[in-house]
């Protein structure tokens, strides 16, 4: 059924027209003048100011491997990670941990660690699927290079940008 | 050859005429450049305002390459030199399939009617003697409708010669548009015609200084600076100033003045009429296939056209460049310079209002501007007529 919509009975001043011509001058005339003192002007000046304070706490930044307040790298080169990723942005090399290393008994770590942030889609899934509690997404987002070379994180950059997270499942202790 | 023939040869009469305007044409033209792209600065600065934005705010001195320690904005000033640089710099992309000739001529056809017009405005009273108008022309008002409505057709030619659908129709509605508001525009002025009795805007102006503006003609005659010192001369001029004949052309004065003012939005094609470009609906409408300097030249064309319809609102309604109590140039070069900069702070007042107008309407559609053309002000604007022509028959003081 067809819907029927009345047209409003207008009076003489609103069609005249210029009534509201002169309220909506008078509007943006109060824009104006308060924008001009400076006031109530809502762009934040990028690179100086900031919104990185408001992130929440389940903001997805860059991905980045964390080290633990026992002073251990927590990755042990599974590849999980790199199998799920799904534009393929992760690539691990993994190697034996020598005998004489503290850490001996957890045997890989990866040698190299790269994640290609060109391709990086930000999806954490390598956080979600990784058994070790290794891998995290941080809060940072501006992620630049002037090459793309200069664009993939190798594994030191990675844990300089993840740093030291407390409080994870501890499982490689002394007793286990 | 000595310096006293050639003074005597650069004052016979009509060398004399062919420098002066010469010059005067070179110095307005340039100014107006000038005056464009502060506009446009202007256009962006105020839409940012009224937007609660800032605005472009960095393009300034880059101190910091000199070895400075800080780099220095100006507020964004430096984003009026920038745009024409960028514009300069593009790449001037032509499109398959365009019509060449026409494609190239069209920007052109745009970009001159304004800058003719500017030859009648009178933009100063006299400098050393000298009439600040470049053509000081018998007809000024009609030559500027004559000329400044040939722009319709560098637009409608733009739109077919771009060969593609969206400035197809951008030109079209252009044409649609002048055909229903040009008439308004044309009878809207008559009653100030009858009333000056004179179609040369020098002469409209010098009617306006002894009688006050248009929008408002109730000054007493003489308000000057040495009337000041004689106060009942003074008082018995402002009492005749106020007639009953000037009460009832107030009202025709008034409807001219709005409907001269509409017209000449739809003329510049500025919102709340932008209907040939209308980014919204239409990507660009005629210049969108255009890049580079010869959508500047569109870009040049509409901010020129604004100054020009700016110039001839403030000539025949706002006083051109008299203002109370400022006497002329015959009383110095430094009062006709004073003029010139009154005039230009008057067009650049009707300038910002036409933006702050932009940033405060949306767009009509354009069966409301043909309503509004043919049967608004059409018919009220020729009612004006007559009803200006019995008061002046009727009420003689």
């Amino acid at each position: 059924m067809a819907i029927v919509v009345n047209r409003p009975k207008l009076t003489f001043t609103e069609r005249l027209y210029l009534p509201a011509i002169l309220a909506g001058l008078a509007i943006t005339w109060k824009h104006l003048k308060r924008a001009l003192f400076n006031k109530g002007i809502v762009t934040m000046q990028y690179p100086e100011e900031k919104w990185d304070a408001n992130l929440p706490d389940w903001y997805r930044g860059a991905p980045t491997l964390v080290s633990d307040e026992h002073g251990k790298d927590r990755c042990v080169a599974c590849q999980l990670c790199e199998f799920i990723c799904p534009p393929r942005a992760i690539t691990i090399k993994p190697m034996e941990i020598p005998a004489d290393d503290k850490w001996r008994k957890v045997e890989k770590r990866p040698e190299e660690f790269d994640i290609d942030m060109t391709r990086c889609i930000y999806c954490g899934l390598c956080e979600e699927v990784c058994p070790e509690q290794a891998i995290y997404l941080r809060k940072d987002y501006s992620i630049t290079g002037l090459n793309r070379a200069e664009m993939v994180h190798d594994k030191e950059t990675l844990y300089k940008l993840g740093g030291v997270r407390e409080g994870l499942v501890f499982k490689w202790n002394e007793l286990k | 050859m000595d310096t006293a023939l050639i003074l005597n040869f650069l004052s016979t009469p009509w060398v004399f005429l062919i420098w002066t305007t010469f010059l005067k044409s070179f110095i307005l033209l340039n100014v107006v450049l000038g005056v464009v792209s502060v506009t446009v600065f202007a256009e962006r600065k105020v839409s940012a305002f009224i937007q609660d934005r800032v605005g472009p705010n960095r393009v300034g001195l880059p101190l910091t390459l000199l070895g400075g320690k800080k780099d220095s904005f100006f507020f964004g000033l430096g984003q009026m030199i920038a745009d024409p640089i960028k514009l300069l710099t593009k790449e001037n992309f032509v499109p398959a399939g365009v019509n060449k000739f026409y494609f190239w001529l069209a920007p052109k056809l745009v970009m001159i009617p304004p800058v003719l017009v500017l030859a009648v405005l009178p933009y100063g009273s006299t400098l050393f003697g000298l009439k600040m108008t470049i053509a000081d022309l018998n007809i000024a008002a009609l030559y500027i409708f004559a000329i400044s409505s040939l722009s319709v057709y560098g637009i409608t030619l733009a739109g077919w010669a771009s060969n593609s659908k969206f400035p197809f129709i951008g030109g079209i509605r252009s044409s649609s548009q002048m055909i229903s508001y040009e008439l308004a525009l044309g009878l809207s002025v008559v009653p100030v015609f009858m009333i000056c009795g004179s179609l040369n805007l020098n002469e409209i102006i010098d009617w306006q200084v002894a009688n006050g503006w248009l929008v408002a003609p109730f000054w007493p005659k003489g308000f000057t600076l040495a009337s000041l010192l004689h106060p009942h001369d003074l008082l018995h001029s402002f009492a005749a100033g106020i007639s009953l004949q000037r009460l009832l052309l107030w009202i025709p004065l008034l409807i001219s003045f709005v409907i001269f003012l509409v017209a000449i939005f739809a003329e510049t094609n500025r919102l709340p009429f932008d209907l040939p470009e209308a980014e919204q609906e239409l990507v660009g409408g005629y210049h969108t296939e255009y890049a580079s300097m010869n959508f500047a030249l569109f870009f040049l064309g509409e901010y020129a056209a604004m100054f020009a319809g700016s110039g001839a609102i403030v000539s025949l309604f706002l006083g051109g460049w008299s203002f109370p109590l400022i006497p002329d140039g015959s009383h110095g070069w430094y009062w006709g310079l004073v003029n010139i900069l009154v005039f230009f702070a008057k067009v650049s007042l009707v300038l910002l209002f036409m933006i702050w107008i932009r940033w405060t309407l949306p767009r009509f559609r354009y069966d409301q501007l043909m309503k509004l053309g043919w049967l608004g002000f059409f018919p009220v604007a020729l009612a004006n007529i007559f009803l200006t022509a019995i008061i002046m028959a009727f009420v003689r003081h």
